[in-house]
């Protein structure tokens, strides 16, 4: 993480009615911004929008700059400041920001990047705020700063009895100079951070009145539904609206553009004054494509040619030692060939936004996003605009898992308003969301692995094939050169083996993908950590033990997750007759987690009966979340390793709702356990992700133990084993 | 077009809507109460879970017309202030992670709890499992319908 303190700067502004502390460390260029401002205008601030914002008559205000996905950060993130300042999170009000510049670049979700890049930045803009108040406080009443304390929103001056509320000292504090260094608080004394303290919009969640994207509504918009051409890559050529006008309701029928990476797909959208009548308006159109010879496209062939890929050389990913030789000279080869399937990220709230073009060239959307600093600033090219006339009210997110970052949706909705002349509340329907894309990659993997005469590993390769994600968003993508984003985690790995060269191969693809929660981690774990799992049974060794003689050199991260794994699950004890048990782990640029799954033979099937996590991340904001992702983690890792995966034949998606591209069900979910490594310190690893990839692996390796099956291909049918 | 009179939460609201409408879009963007969720439009998520005569439905595949004359309840209707056990019980275990499907899980168990004061893990398995959660919130969700039970043998709501 890059320091900040070097660059503070400071901005002091006067008002004409009453005057507020505001303390921010935000910008691109990492500055801190401390001004007075005035507070009526707060509801539209003058190009700042600041992280803490004290009312001298009321309130204070934190603003969380991640996204709330459900994964926390809406108390997470606010906390980190709070608990420098000696607040609890009663006395906040907690807002959401919105892509402001003043408030950096990293105002998103994604890449489990929230704690692990802002624990010691937000403390600091925490401790820089007391430092102030208690300088105003020790000013004023002339005493030592040594002498003043904090609590409540309170600095005390215990020796003469005296205090003062935050508020009453806003406004001296706010001319003070921001302090270069501030103290940090001893985390002997945290009374939020590393504690399970409650989620403030658990409540909200808990009664409907958390306002999600597809709930904001303004006077006069029009709700609209979106025809797009069922075959991915198809272009629009006519379309008669006669029949959808005649529906009640029904207002204007008029196209627009779905914009997503390097792709722009035309849709044609039906306006109305309310969403049924839309989607009642949408199936009366008539729409001739062309479908450019796309309709012929089938997934299934494109697997094979991705097996007829890997045969290729392909472009290093990593090399070490003399892979060639290694490989050609040991005594014991093992080969093997990894599938995985396209998935979707199917968020129980489809895609949607409202956005309003309002006079003077201000444009304002309202929607469940991952990126709103992207959206400002990509949009304001896109649109002809400067970013602070573009204002994103970002809405809690009815789940993420990468889709939100991807603001196609937020474009249509954008084009259809400006066209339209009123505000239009775009909704997609759960078909749009389930066959449109983006979706998560298929990885194929090609294994080579040797072991030397002492059943020492001694030489590796993992070959990637695969269409590739960033190929999806970059016109310009460098088909050459290896992609650090479809090899994700492979030579990341702890172990140490000698001999080691992992390859690429890409393939072309013309349907649009996308990030997914751990992204190709989520594919190269399971074939990965599977062949490491044939190797250990190939050289004759328990696959715990395995995977720790080949971490003997020095301790790491690794290691202390595979002995804690090991500790938790008691792996040396016996398991019943017909029960096996299965390891895995991951370390990816979000962080560190492992499993072991338990599973037994159940008539013709697969019983999950017990999953043991380990996350490791070094400091811990809040256990409790963590739990609650990790857990979230697991579940959806099991659906991507049993359910069906994503299809498409005739160039179009087979699968269209939840009936037919499941996800986990209640009764489908076994117990988990989860274990959280955190034994202090700034290097902090992700939460959101890293409980993902080592499921499918661990499973596998499981029901290898149980049954002597090997599986190599995801998704596979847990009741036919 | 139709008149149509609906209950919802003891209230009665006049819309006047096409009769096939989803009972969801009536209530949404025409009694204008929005805790009752979109997810699928087919009954298979159960993020639109309502209460209907006390038996939870999928409002988004019951047309409008069928809950004329029937007493409907939504999230908004269970209490004025989050205390209601269920919710306290998913306030207590934090179940929600993004929240979108949990008024659909909350109401669900409120008929499940009325029925059955005390159910076993199958038994809410059962009830629960045409309530999606992509979040994966299952095994808290699990956890809090058994708190909530007892919560409510001492507070009967």
């Amino acid at each position: 993480m890059r320091t900040t303190v070097s660059r503070r700067r400071f901005l002091q502004l006067s008002s004409l009615t009453g005057a507020g502390f505001i303390i921010g460390l935000g910008g691109a260029e990492g500055k801190v911004v401390n001004q007075l401002v005035n507070l009526s205008n707060l509801a539209n601030p003058i190009g700042v929008t600041p992280f803490v914002l004290i009312d001298p008559q009321g309130a204070i205000t934190i603003y969380n700059t991640k996204p709330e996905i459900g994964q926390g950060t809406f108390q997470s993130i606010p906390s980190l400041i709070a608990e420098e300042l000696d607040l609890t999170l009663d006395q906040i009000t907690i807002r959401q920001s919105g892509g402001e510049k003043e408030l950096g670049a990293d105002q998103f979700a994604g890449g489990s990047a929230s704690i692990r890049t802002s624990y010691t930045k937000y403390r600091k803009v925490g401790a820089a705020a007391r430092e102030m108040l208690v300088t105003a406080a020790s000013q004023t009443w002339a005493v030592p700063v040594a002498e003043c304390s904090t609590e409540n929103g309170k600095v005390h001056h215990k020796a003469s009895n005296r205090s003062a509320t935050y508020q009453e000292l806003a406004e001296a504090a706010g001319k003070l100079e921001v302090p270069k260094d501030p103290k940090l608080k001893d985390p002997a004394q945290f009374k939020l951070l590393g504690k399970a303290v409650k989620r403030p919009d658990v409540p909200l969640k808990s009664n409907g009145k958390a306002v999600f994207g597809i709930d904001v509504e303004v006077p006069g918009m029009l709700f609209s539904s979106i025809e797009r051409c069922p075959v991915f890559g198809g272009k629009l050529l006519s379309f008669d609206a006669a029949a959808a006008k005649k529906v009640k309701g029904v207002q204007q029928v008029i196209t627009c553009e779905r914009l997503i990476g390097k792709y722009r797909f035309e849709g044609v959208a039906v306006l109305a004054d309310n969403y049924w009548a839309a989607v009642q308006g949408r199936k009366a159109l008539q729409i001739k494509w062309d479908y450019q010879g796309n309709e012929n496209f089938s997934l299934k062939a494109y697997e094979q040619q991705l097996r007829e890929l890997a045969k290729k050389d392909g472009v290093v990913d990593h090399a070490k030692g003399d892979f060639e030789n290694a490989w050609s000279d040991a005594p014991i080869q093992l080969e093997a060939f990894y599938e995985t399937p396209m998935v979707s990220h199917s968020p129980i709230e489809p895609m949607n936004c409202l956005a309003h073009w309002k006079e003077g060239g201000q444009l304002e959307i309202w929607t469940s996003t991952q990126v709103p600093f992207s959206i400002k600033n990509s949009f304001a090219k896109e649109y002809g605009l400067k970013p602070e006339n573009i204002k994103v009210h970002v809405q809690f997110n009815g789940g993420g898992f990468g889709r939100r970052l991807y603001p196609d949706y937020v474009h249509e909705a954008v084009q259809l308003a400006r066209k339209a002349g009123k505000p239009v509340k775009s909704i997609w329907t759960r078909e749009d969301d389930t066959q449109q894309g983006p979706f998560r990659p298929m990885t194929f993997s090609a294994f080579k692995g040797a072991l030397d005469a002492n059943n020492k590993p001694i030489a590796f390769q993992h070959k990637v094939i695969s269409p590739s994600i960033s190929a999806s968003s970059n016109a310009n993508y460098d088909k050459t050169k290896s992609d650090g984003g479809m090899t994700e985690g492979i030579s990341e790995q702890a172990y140490e083996i000698p001999n080691m060269k992992n390859l690429y191969v890409h393939a072309d693809m013309h349907v649009p993908l996308a990030a997914w929660r751990a992204v190709t981690s989520t594919t190269l774990a399971f074939s990965h950590e599977s062949f490491i799992d044939e190797m250990a049974v190939k050289a004759g060794v328990d696959p715990m033990s395995f995977r720790l003689s080949m971490l003997d050199g020095k301790q790491s991260d690794t290691k202390r997750l595979l002995q804690k794994l090991k500790q938790i699950s008691n792996w040396d004890k016996p398991l019943p007759a017909g029960w096996g048990r299965g390891v895995a782990q991951w370390e990816f640029f979000a962080g560190l987690g492992g499993n072991v799954v338990e599973v037994s033979k159940k008539g013709e099937g697969i019983k999950i009966e017990k999953v043991y996590a380990v996350i490791d991340l070094g400091t811990v904001v809040n256990p409790d979340t963590v739990e609650a992702q990790v857990e979230g983690a697991v579940v959806m890792a099991i659906t991507a390793a049993i359910k069906g995966g994503i299809q498409i034949e005739k160039g179009r998606t087979v699968q269209s709702n939840y009936h037919n591209n499941q996800i986990l069900r209640m009764p489908e979910v076994p117990p988990i356990e989860v274990h959280i490594l955190a034994e202090g310190g700034e290097k902090i690893k992700g939460v959101g992700e890293p409980g993902l990839p080592p499921l499918a692996p661990a499973l596998c390796n499981a029901i290898f133990a149980a049954t002597g099956k090997r599986i190599r291909r995801l998704p596979f049918d847990i009741n036919k084993i | 077009m139709a008149a149509i009179t609906l209950t919802v939460n003891n209230k009665q609201f006049k819309i006047d809507v096409d009769p096939q409408m989803p009972l969801l879009w009536a209530i949404r963007d025409f009694v204008g109460l929005k805790g009752t969720k979109f997810g699928c439009g087919m009954a298979q998520c159960g993020a639109c879970t309502v209460l209907m005569d006390g038996n939870p439905i999928r409002s988004c595949s019951t047309q409008v017309s069928v809950a004329a004359n029937k007493k409907i309840s939504t999230i908004e209707g269970l209490s004025e202030n989050v205390e209601h056990p269920v919710q306290q019980a998913w306030i207590e275990l934090q179940v929600p992670q993004c929240g979108y499907c949990q008024s659909g899980q909350i109401m669900t168990t409120v008929a499940l709890l009325k029925k059955n004061p005390d159910p076993t893990d199958e038994q809410i398995d059962s009830a629960l499992q045409g309530n999606l959660c992509r979040c994966g919130t299952y095994p808290r969700i699990r956890k809090a319908v058994h708190r909530a039970a007892e919560l409510m043998k001492s507070k009967p709501f």
